[in-house]
């Protein structure tokens, strides 16, 4: 790409581990394998608008995707991911509203890239739980034969068949069933339950009684719900909108403690993806001059449970974890 | 689910009274029609959420209402001369104390400033919060402007007028 100067800041391997990550899907993978998480900032990203530049969202979301899947060109991630005709939706966490919620231009960035690869226009649908959020995101709904839904799950409904694991039963919105992939769309805020809310929380807006699983600082519930089988087999990757991250006051967007993080997050692994972003909240946090999320009684227990031997959803270990974060100049 | 839309307002604000909850009186409409401040045009929706379904709005953000007594929240857009947008939350607590817990809950930050306004207030550079009574006001903008103090604040009068 033009005028992009790259700084590769690889935590772990350098570049040997660009390639490992990619089998990872729905599990922790191999032994010994390290789960591969790449961050892209863009401090141009935005406009003296309310949105963000679309053609640098576009870039900076070709340049993780390449990143993750070592790609030459930005339509080769999207082939590795999904295969023509496959039914495709993408999970928002648009609850906060357009300042804190994954970008109209994000969203519009990615379903052109999904039909590049050979998924129908209508065979995507961009949802979350409540039309009314989606609204509030800056998305505008439609159900138009041919084109991208956009569709909350309180118009689409949800299975009649409730399904469980341990904690958790709940009935699945229809979108999530009928789809053959789902890529998770969530925001980086603080959750004044549960530290911080990201990609596994974000599995709230997929079930019709969210309100249920708040107790105990959502756990195990966290992690009992991204074991019920559709979503750990459906929901495979994670596009994360960093652009706006909120330390405080969450999940609501508060303006007052948020800050410009500029960025965007991919991977599969969901645990080593909340892991990361928790980190990103708490060292602002201190920068803020705040309590950690533990002295202020949110510790983010559901991590190390949806790491663990019965949950094997991935890794909260930072030594098994391959963050590769690069800027946009 | 119970979301109701306009008029509703008035209704849920009436149960308040009703169920004896604590509310001293009713309040009436606290939405500012367009126009009623300089600049403001109020959106064409408002939606109303109670106790039991404030998860819908702000998701695990309810728990702390509902700790500190909420009756429920009304919440509508606005638009300050065309371009500005932001977002008016009306909290109904059961007693002016619940107000103040969540009001209190808040840290401050550099920037913020108390002003007078109701029993307490606080400006933000991108929001106002004040408490008056049982009621609890929260308005955020979705995007920094210069001058959005000032009209913030005048949001915040003409809502706290009506409370």
């Amino acid at each position: 790409m033009q005028n992009r100067r790259e700084f590769v800041k690889d935590l772990v391997a350098g570049a040997a581990v660009l390639g490992a990550g990619r089998k990872v899907a729905w599990s922790q993978g191999k032994a010994g394998e390290k789960s591969k998480v790449v961050i892209v900032r863009d401090a141009k990203l935005r406009t003296p608008g309310p949105a963000p530049d679309e053609k640098r969202v576009t870039a900076m979301l070709d340049h993780a995707m390449q990143t993750y899947f070592s790609a030459q060109n930005p339509q080769q991630p999207w082939k590795q991911l999904v295969k023509p005709g496959q039914v495709v939706s993408l999970k928002m966490n648009a609850m906060g509203g357009r300042a804190i919620a994954p970008s109209v231009a994000l969203v519009a960035a990615i379903c052109e890239r999904l039909q590049q690869a050979g998924i129908k226009a209508g065979d995507i649908t961009v949802w979350d739980r409540g039309s009314r959020d989606l609204e509030s995101a800056g998305f505008k709904l439609s159900d138009a034969a041919g084109a991208v839904r956009y569709v909350g799950s309180d118009t689409a409904g949800y299975e009649d068949a409730a399904v469980s694991y341990g904690s958790v039963t709940t009935k699945l919105s229809k979108i999530l069933t009928r789809s053959d992939l789902v890529i998770n769309m969530p925001v980086l805020k603080n959750h004044n339950i549960v530290g911080v809310t990201m990609a596994m929380k974000n599995m709230y807006g997929v079930i019709n009684n969210p309100s249920t699983m708040h107790g105990t600082a959502c756990n195990p519930y966290i992690a009992d719900l991204n074991m019920i089988p559709q979503i750990r087999a459906k929901v495979r990757f994670v596009i994360g909108d960093l652009k706006t991250g909120v330390y405080e006051g969450g999940p609501s967007y508060r303006p007052e403690y948020s800050w410009n993080e500029d960025g965007l997050i991919v991977g599969e692994d969901r645990v080593a993806i909340d892991t990361i972003s928790a980190g990103m909240v708490e060292r602002k946090r201190v920068e803020k001059g705040l309590s950690t999320l533990d002295q202020k009684g949110t510790p983010m227990t559901y991590l190390a449970t949806a790491a663990d031997a019965q949950h094997k959803l991935g890794t909260n270990d930072l030594a098994r974890i391959a963050l590769i974060e690069q800027r946009i100049a | 689910m119970m979301r109701c839309t306009g008029t509703a307002i008035a209704a849920l604000l009436a149960l308040v009274v009703v169920a004896g909850v604590g509310c001293k009186k009713q309040i009436a409409d606290p939405f500012p029609a367009s126009g009623a401040v300089a600049g403001w045009e109020k959106g064409a929706k408002t939606q109303s959420y109670d106790a039991a379904n404030l998860y819908e709005y702000i998701d695990g953000g309810a728990e702390q209402y509902i700790s500190a007594g909420v009756v429920g929240v009304s919440t509508s857009d606005y638009k300050y001369q065309g371009s500005l947008e932001a977002t008016v939350d009306v909290y109904t607590m059961k007693s002016a104390g619940g107000a103040k817990t969540i009001f209190d809950a808040d840290p401050p930050t550099t920037d913020s400033k108390s002003m007078p306004l109701g029993d307490a207030a606080r400006l933000y550079g991108q929001s106002v919060v004040f408490r008056k009574g049982p009621t609890l006001v929260r308005i955020t903008a979705f995007e920094a402007a210069p001058g959005e103090g000032d009209a913030l604040m005048a949001l915040a009068h003409g809502i706290e007028g009506k409370l």
